[in-house]
């Protein structure tokens, strides 16, 4: 008995030994290592419109306003505080002083001014501008003092405060133009096709709780890298550090080897759908059209769709079914009032039966005796769409509907999709980075272009059509979230109601990160693994380092 | 016929009966998905296991046998036929007919078949029906898979045409076509074998990559090829090596039917 207490007692000195090492563990200094699967067309944050270029944007960028990944709350960046007045159209900042950009330029009013004024001059065409852009006339901005700043709109912009996240301040005096940055690195060296080195900004304004300065990191290497296959071997061999996004095959394969480096962070907003081709001069049989105008056939063949097991079985149960426009994962804008999809057969065929439409020895007929059947097409070479049209093709053969799938390549498939209308319907994916509804404009006005299943409506067609595009307008210029999101929820109701886009799953947001990283949690926002990239830092144990 | 060419004749002989009996000797239709068993191992109800979405591998073995042994072949034929056409007439009648098949045959050698197969795909109704879309890839194939053989067939053709056999034929009188037809295609015909057998794996490997594209065997039909695509997953493939199974039937096939054939020393 004596030797079992002082065996435990030896434990538990052992395990708070090393508790107190893993806490010590982490050192500042080291390179953080990993890949970008594409090259950075830009290190002009203002004209950022790829992945690459973003991730270069975040990691050097200093913006006002920050959105933290984790809570989804905005936080103070550069700016102490801020204010939003005349119903959308101002915003004053009061700014932190003392600052200056990586390469020791002061940082000023006038930095955030001429930032604003490049944003939005129209001969830069910039896609981050672009958010702001809510009416015609010039954006004023004003310096009433040495750490304020007061920029005004000429139209509401709804969610203001929360653009500002993507906007990185530029210096309107340093000789080294967009590379004097204010984030935690700044661009030291570039390879083309290569490497991206960024080090660490030593004029950076955060510290930790400690009081010590700010990123931990000494670099960050980029390795530009576009198969996946190989970034995933990378990481294997301990070549790189982390991978930002990860589809379930591979979570799957790392989960088996080493679990404890991949995070599954629950649903993301990537979301997978279906829609049925309702352009009124689209070459399609009259009748086939009169089904994808019917609401109930849609809503029927939603109904019958499995979207549990095609999380399970296409996504390895890293999916969930989905509501509709807005994940789960969205927590302000998500409307918690909508229905949970549910699988249901025989809902489905009661509403067919209510249509016209009607079950005969294992085939369903249209009230004219015609056989429905449909294509659906999709990417070529799409393996999770192809096996999800797959399983789709087993559900709907049991309410007696036959499904074709069509594989295509993406130029043939926008070329049916919007020039010539020459489909029936369509499974695709959306991949969404922002929160605010504000960035489906383009797609529940009647009058957009990715309106996918009527677009470029001269007015629209139906009236739920009128009452979306209504809805969207009244959400964009409202002055209150309150107001907002009591107009998208609505809009996410009628969406659910008349399912013109068919949700199917929303993707988990999954990356992998190595041991040696400290201080990672990875978020469902974008970047997923490196939101936090400030802090952190590298394990003192060389072998479950990155080596060179 | 030897023992190996015996054994080789059995293999295909139970290959072929499976095929053709494959609606009644499957555990289960080909499309039908058990998906509380997806990924499963061989068990007495699925004796290959089940594929990712939970369909029987021996149902889709066996129907895909079907389909890629029915029409890679024809592909092929079509394809050897097109080439002992052109090459033969190339290669005996030599000259300016001659400089102009092998100018198409490099000319066409030259254009980027995928792209224009992609085109083709793009400009065919969505509605056609699998079997029809499979029919119609295939003959792609067949009527773009011949430039390779026109050149071998033309090299040997141009060496049957100064044999001394033939001169003695042509001195008795013999017509051009007849020529062709009764003496020059005939001493030919092994070399049009060995091209119909080795393009027959090809059309096969070519419909696999070319369901990547959108122009193969379409889900849910399963042939050769598309089963073949498993293979992307090699991890898998190690923990699970019944996976290997239509590897192992497309090389065993292959092998058979070219230790069957007379090869071109017997033929001669």
């Amino acid at each position: 008995m004596r030797r079992a207490w002082a065996f435990l007692a030896f434990s538990f000195v052992m395990s708070w030994a090393t508790v107190g090492r893993a806490e010590s563990a982490g050192q500042s200094g080291g390179e953080l290592h990993f890949c970008l699967r594409g090259e950075p067309k830009t290190f002009n944050p203002l004209l950022v419109e790829e992945d690459s270029s973003e991730t270069i944007r975040y990691l050097t960028g200093g913006v006002l306003i920050r959105l933290n990944r984790q809570t989804q709350a905005l936080e103070p960046g550069l700016a102490v505080s801020w204010k939003v007045s005349q119903e959308g159209r101002r915003i004053a900042f009061r700014l932190r002083s003392g600052l200056h950009f990586s390469d020791g330029t002061p940082f000023t009013p006038e930095d955030v001014a001429y930032t604003m004024k490049a944003l939005m001059d129209p001969q830069l065409h910039s896609p981050t501008g672009d958010s702001f852009r809510s009416g015609e006339g010039q954006v004023d901005v004003q310096i009433p003092s040495p750490e304020s700043v007061v920029v005004t709109f000429p139209a509401p912009v709804a969610g203001l405060e929360r653009l500002f996240d993507q906007v990185a301040i530029l210096s309107a005096h340093s000789p080294k133009k967009e590379m004097a940055v204010l984030g935690p690195f700044y661009v030291a060296d570039y390879s083309p096709g290569s490497y991206v080195l960024l080090k660490r900004n030593p004029s950076y304004w955060k510290k930790d709780k400690a009081g010590k300065p700010l990123p931990y990191l000494d670099t960050v290497r980029l390795d530009i890298q576009r198969n996946r296959d190989i970034e995933l071997l990378r990481f294997r061999r301990g070549e790189i550090h982390l991978i930002n996004a990860l589809d379930a095959e591979y979570f799957d394969r790392l989960q088996k080897e080493t679990p404890a480096v991949v995070h599954d962070s629950g649903p993301g907003l990537d979301s997978e759908f279906m829609w049925f081709n309702q352009v009124p001069g689209a070459p399609l049989p009259e009748h086939k059209k009169n089904w994808f105008r019917t609401t109930e056939f849609r809503k029927a063949i939603s109904m019958a769709i499995n979207r549990a097991d095609l999380s399970r079985i296409v996504f390895g149960g890293h999916a969930k079914p989905a509501f509709g426009p807005v994940s789960p994962a969205n927590h302000f804008w998500f409307n918690t009032s909508l229905p949970v999809p549910q699988h249901d057969s025989a809902g489905a065929l009661r509403l067919l039966e209510q249509a016209g439409f009607r079950l005969q020895g294992g085939t369903l007929l249209d009230s004219s005796g015609n056989r429905v059947e449909f294509t659906v097409i999709t990417n070529a070479g799409n393996k999770s769409r192809e096996q999800m049209v797959t399983m789709i093709q087993q559900d709907l053969l049991q309410i007696g509907i036959k499904v074709n799938l069509v594989t295509l390549d993406f130029p043939s498939l926008i070329e049916r999709m919007t020039r010539t209308y020459d489909y029936e319907a369509c499974l695709l994916g959306l991949v969404n980075t922002d929160l605010d509804p504000n960035s489906q404009m383009n797609v529940w006005l009647s009058s957009a272009e990715n309106h996918q299943w009527n677009p470029k409506q001269s007015k629209p067609a139906t009236a739920w059509e009128a009452e979306l595009d209504r809805l969207m307008r009244a959400q964009s210029s409202a002055t209150t979230d309150k107001k907002r999101k009591a107009d998208w929820d609505r809009v996410q109701q009628i969406v659910a109601e008349q399912q013109p886009f068919i949700y199917l799953v929303n993707k988990d947001a999954m990356s992998a990160v190595s041991l040696a990283v400290m201080g990672s949690s990875p978020s469902v926002l974008n970047p997923h693994a490196f939101w936090n990239a400030e802090l952190l830092r590298l394990g003192a144990d060389p072998t479950l380092g990155a080596q060179k | 016929m030897s023992p190996l060419q015996k054994g080789a004749a059995f293999i295909l002989c139970v290959i072929f009966a499976l095929m053709v009996l494959a609606t009644i000797v499957v555990p289960a239709p080909y499309a039908r998905q058990f998906r509380d068993v997806p990924n499963a191992g061989p068990s007495t109800a699925h004796p290959l296991g089940t594929d990712a979405l939970g369909r029987d591998s021996l149902s889709r073995l066996l129907y895909g046998t079907r389909v890629s042994l029915l029409l890679a072949p024809a592909a092929a034929l079509l394809s050897t036929l097109i080439a002992a056409l052109l090459g033969c007439a190339a290669g005996f009648l030599g000259g300016w007919f001659e400089r102009i098949v092998l100018a198409v045959t490099d000319l066409s050698l030259a254009l980027p078949w995928l792209f224009l197969l992609l085109t083709v795909r793009a400009m065919l109704p969505l509605d056609v029906p699998p079997m029809v879309s499979v029919i119609i890839a295939f003959l792609m194939m067949g009527l773009l898979g011949w430039q390779a053989s026109v050149r071998v067939i033309c090299a040997a053709a141009r060496g049957v045409r100064d044999s001394d056999f033939l001169l003695l034929a042509r001195s008795s009188g013999c017509k051009p076509a007849r020529l062709l037809l009764r003496h020059v295609a005939p001493n030919l015909r092994p070399l049009f074998y060995v091209q119909f057998w080795i393009s027959i794996p090809l059309f096969i490997l070519t419909e696999a990559n070319l369901s990547i594209l959108g122009l193969g065997v379409m889900e849910p039909m399963p042939s050769w090829g598309n089963l073949l695509r498993g293979f992307e997953d090699f991890s898998a493939l190690a923990a699970n090596p019944w996976r290997l199974v239509p590897l192992i039937l497309l090389v065993t096939v292959v092998m058979c039917f070219q230790l069957v054939v007379p090869s071109q020393e017997v033929t001669q």
